[in-house]
């Protein structure tokens, strides 16, 4: 049919450390999530109780994480940061730029997910004897976590898909690694096809344990 | 005069020629996948509504995997994959062909939830006035669905033109490329990419407040 020999061999070769790849992609994926929230978290409750700089501070991020390219964050954090003299390993890279962008995005979600709980809620709670941290933790944080669920699922969804930068600051996670054998083989269709099914792969996991998780959480 | 060779140079007026002329490109491509995109990604939407069934079982799946595989990816396998196939794209038209399919993928689910906004009896109402299947969707559908949908379509939009930096893989010399061979030869990485920055957020702050805003007042 095509004027083109596909050679799946040197792919399927190399397929363990495609694999190992993917757990890299995964882990700074995972651990960018779980700064993004801790920090969303904090920039979201700043931008609704604080004001002056440290309120500024918390807008200032969140809109620049939400209104330039990804790839600018990275290049950021990659070139950016090597004016003053920081070089920071390509790791750091992935790491620092996904985690800046998540924790902007989240802490819209977040933000969204506090103003939807009512303050009578927190007076009531207050007046029923609790202190402020028993009314956060106890009445407030489990609804706004229901809320955030999905929205924090399709942000883990996004980090996988946004740790595929990486390959253009040379960080060599799924999609680094597959640049590296392609440009070695010259096989480049094929690298990519089966990286492909393996993004793919990774994403319907993370949506299918979400899934199966919520259940699990909100079964009343 | 001095024996020295220069290897770097500075960040001459004439390079801001050079960034301008990227920053175009990055717009023309942005503006011409986003146009083409939402015509094909609303008639995605319409025939996942009205095609209940066989759309849910054949359109929606290949459109699953514009969203679940990385962009970058998605970029560097279709401009691999189109020579074997005997399309001679270069990176613009590869590009905007992804970037387009993109685009309808994303827009193809806010259609659909454009559609599903208007209610049922609204649509019966109509017909039963005497209107045709098509004037309905021309003159009921289109404007309450899509004022519901509008915002999450300039989110969709902005996603795009920020997403558009990535076909600077293919070698398409668009605005963070441009920054980037600047940076290359100019070494002052932090005012180049503060201009690149500035240009994004410049484009996509205003809108997507403007967008907020419309949500406000139509929510009311």
């Amino acid at each position: 049919m095509f004027d083109y020999n596909f050679h799946w061999r040197p792919v399927m070769k190399s397929l363990p450390d495609l694999l190992e790849a993917a757990s890299l992609t995964l882990q700074v994926a995972v651990l960018a999530m779980v700064l993004g929230i801790v920090i969303g978290l904090c920039l979201a409750l700043a931008r609704l109780h604080l004001r002056g700089p440290v309120y500024w501070f918390a807008t200032a991020w969140v809109e620049l994480a939400r209104n330039t390219p990804a790839l600018f964050q990275l290049f950021f954090f990659g070139f950016g940061l090597g004016a003053f003299g920081l070089h920071l390993s390509p790791y750091l890279i992935v790491l620092a730029g996904l985690t800046f962008n998540c924790a902007g995005y989240l802490a819209e979600n977040f933000r969204g997910g506090f103003k939807a709980v009512p303050e009578t809620q927190i007076r009531a709670s207050r007046s029923l004897g609790m202190t402020p941290w028993q009314a956060y933790s106890r009445v407030v944080i489990p609804q706004v976590f229901r809320i955030v669920y999905h929205p924090i699922t399709n942000q883990m969804v996004w980090a996988v898909l946004m740790s595929s930068l990486g390959m253009l600051v040379g960080f060599r996670e799924l999609s680094g690694e597959t640049q590296f054998f392609a440009s070695r083989t010259f096989r480049i269709f094929e690298y990519f096809a089966v990286t492909a099914v393996i993004y793919y792969a990774i994403v319907k996991v993370i949506l299918l344990s979400s899934r199966l998780m919520a259940a699990r959480l909100f079964r009343y | 005069m001095e024996p020295t060779l220069k290897f770097f140079s500075g960040f001459a007026p004439n390079d801001l020629w050079f960034m301008g002329d990227a920053a175009l490109r990055t717009l023309w491509i942005s503006v011409l996948s986003i146009s083409l995109g939402t015509v094909l990604g609303t008639l995605f939407g319409w025939m996942l509504y009205e095609g209940r069934r066989a759309a849910t079982l054949t359109l929606a799946p290949v459109l699953d995997v514009f969203r679940s595989v990385p962009l970058i990816i998605q970029l560097v396998l279709f401009y691999n994959f189109a020579p074997i196939v005997g399309l001679n794209l270069d990176p613009f038209a590869s590009g905007t062909v992804i970037l387009t399919v993109y685009t309808a993928a994303l827009v193809a689910n806010v259609a659909r939830g454009g559609i599903e906004a208007v209610g049922a009896p609204m649509r019966r109402a109509a017909r039963s006035l005497g209107m045709s299947y098509w004037q309905d969707l021309r003159h009921v559908v289109l404007p309450i669905g899509g004022r519901a949908v509008f915002p999450s379509w300039v989110g969709v939009a902005l996603g795009v033109m920020k997403d558009s930096a990535l076909v600077s893989v293919l070698g398409y010399v668009e605005l963070l490329k441009a920054s980037q061979i600047l940076i290359t030869r100019t070494q002052e990485p932090f005012l180049i990419l503060a201009l690149a920055g500035a240009f994004y957020f410049a484009l996509s702050y205003p809108v997507s407040r403007y967008a907020t805003h419309l949500e406000n007042r139509w929510a009311q």
